[in-house]
């Protein structure tokens, strides 16, 4: 079942054209990797998912994207929205407060109260980022104290926290180690059971490694879309090939 | 752009080349050794037959490191694992190769019950040569008609066995020499089946189909 649609959609930085037509389905729990060259639009087009853009000045977008068939632009409030689509960032960027804390902001604002089910959650969302074990003695200390690839898995937790339905992820492991790449990598496969992911990012191996389906950007535009075993073993189109074979430019 | 990469790649291609056009010598001198009963000509196939071996480790760790390092996708993958099982196959026709070499340095083979296998062999070498040269030109067409033309090959095996029923069930002495050239025959099918598999390689290289699995 598709569970975001993006149709017909152009996105204008005043006069510039960042995203040209672009027409994308998303399945329900699939994983979708995009990837391209630095500038290409799929930062973007990511952040066009959830509303992001609508801060940025001279930002205008026509088109659709639907979520479960309603116009997040029109039919939906943006803080429902940003409950249901959420969003973990390239640099792990935990609140500066404690581990708890940081898990239950999201909750709280939507007014969770009560202390054994805020505990509840914080547990439950600890344990699906898979770092319950590593900070369950310590929640009550700074965030700020875990290492990197322990504050980019909370801040998953910390999206996770309001039970969102899509998770956005902007390059999210370009600022950790092997090491803590693979957790997430591992993480984010088995978060598919749940949720619906989109995530950009530069490694093509990460992308072929985790996603289901795969999309190209190039200038602005989506060049091919495809299941990700068909893109990186037989790509339609020659840009596609050029790039992903690392002979673009 | 990735120019390591693609002098790796071209590399690669070089050797398969040299690999492929060894395969060929190696059947020209086994119909040589098998119509002039040249031994020196036979003793030549089995030299070849472990320089083919120590060709196919070579490339099958250019290959590896290939693997390793470049990470390879999309049609440069499929160049490098079509390589990959392309030598096997490859191997396997220098083995059969030094069989029929070895077959001939011991038996009593007459030239006049040769006449249909050395067509046969003949057609054999033509489907290992147009199937390494369809690899170099990426000629899919060729690769194809490499896969068609096994049947000839298939053909002339049925031919040769038919006839040496007969001969056994004429002339019974003649046994063990029509049992030694079915042999030759069927090694000469099984290089046949080898370069259809290179030729499926080649297609797969190119379209990403793969139609032998």
């Amino acid at each position: 079942m598709d569970k975001l649609v993006v149709e017909k959609l152009d996105l204008y930085y005043k006069d510039f054209k960042a995203l040209k037509n672009i027409n994308i389905n998303i399945m329900e729990k699939e994983i979708v990797a995009f990837i391209g060259p630095s500038g290409c639009g799929k930062s973007t087009l990511l952040k066009t998912l959830n509303r992001m853009n609508d801060l940025v000045e001279g930002c205008r977008i026509t088109g659709h994207v639907t979520l479960d068939g309603k116009d997040i632009y029109k039919d939906m409030e943006i803080n429902m929205l940003r409950k249901r689509v959420g969003m973990v960032f390239q640099k792990p960027n935990p609140f500066p407060m404690s581990i708890y804390d940081n898990i239950a902001y999201g909750p709280r604002t939507h007014g969770v109260r009560g202390k054994a089910k805020l505990d509840d959650i914080i547990e439950k969302s600890l344990r699906d980022a898979a770092i319950w074990d590593e900070v369950k003695d310590r929640l009550k200390k700074s965030a700020l104290g875990l290492s990197g690839g322990q504050q980019q898995r909370l801040c998953i937790a910390r999206a996770l926290a309001v039970q969102p339905e899509v998770l956005l992820m902007d390059e999210p492991t370009s600022a950790l180690d092997p090491i803590s790449t693979s957790k997430i990598e591992d993480l984010v496969v088995e978060l598919k059971k749940d949720y619906t992911i989109i995530i950009v990012t530069h490694n093509m191996q990460q992308a072929a490694r985790i996603s289901d389906k795969t999309a190209f950007f190039l200038l602005g535009e989506v060049v091919e879309y495809n299941d990700t075993e068909k893109l990186f073993s037989m790509p339609m189109d020659k840009r596609t090939e050029d790039y992903i074979t690392g002979r673009f430019g | 752009m990735r120019n390591k990469f693609d002098e790796q790649l071209d590399l690669l291609n070089i050797e398969l080349i040299e690999m492929g056009s060894m395969c060929e010598q190696t059947i020209a001198d086994a119909i040589k050794a098998l119509t002039t009963h040249n031994v020196e000509a036979a003793r030549l196939v089995m030299e070849t037959d472990n320089e083919i071996d120590d060709k196919e480790r070579q490339i099958e760790s250019l290959c590896l490191k290939m693997l390793l390092q470049q990470q390879p996708v999309a049609k440069d993958l499929r160049q490098i694992s079509s390589a990959l099982k392309m030598i096997t196959d490859m191997e396997r026709i220098g083995d059969q190769a030094a069989d029929i070499a070895e077959i001939v340095t011991v038996a009593n083979i007459s030239v006049e019950n040769l006449s249909d296998i050395v067509e046969m062999a003949e057609a054999t070498m033509k489907m290992v040569t147009e199937s390494i040269d369809a690899y170099v030109r990426r000629d899919l067409e060729l690769a194809k008609k490499v896969i068609v033309d096994d049947d000839i090959v298939d053909d002339y095996f049925n031919k040769i066995k038919s006839e040496l029923i007969e001969l056994i069930s004429k002339n019974r002495d003649d046994g063990e020499a029509a049992i030694d050239i079915l042999m030759i025959a069927k090694y000469f099918e099984r290089i046949g089946d080898h370069a259809t598999n290179i030729a499926e390689w080649v297609e797969f290289s190119i379209t990403g189909e793969h139609k032998g699995s």
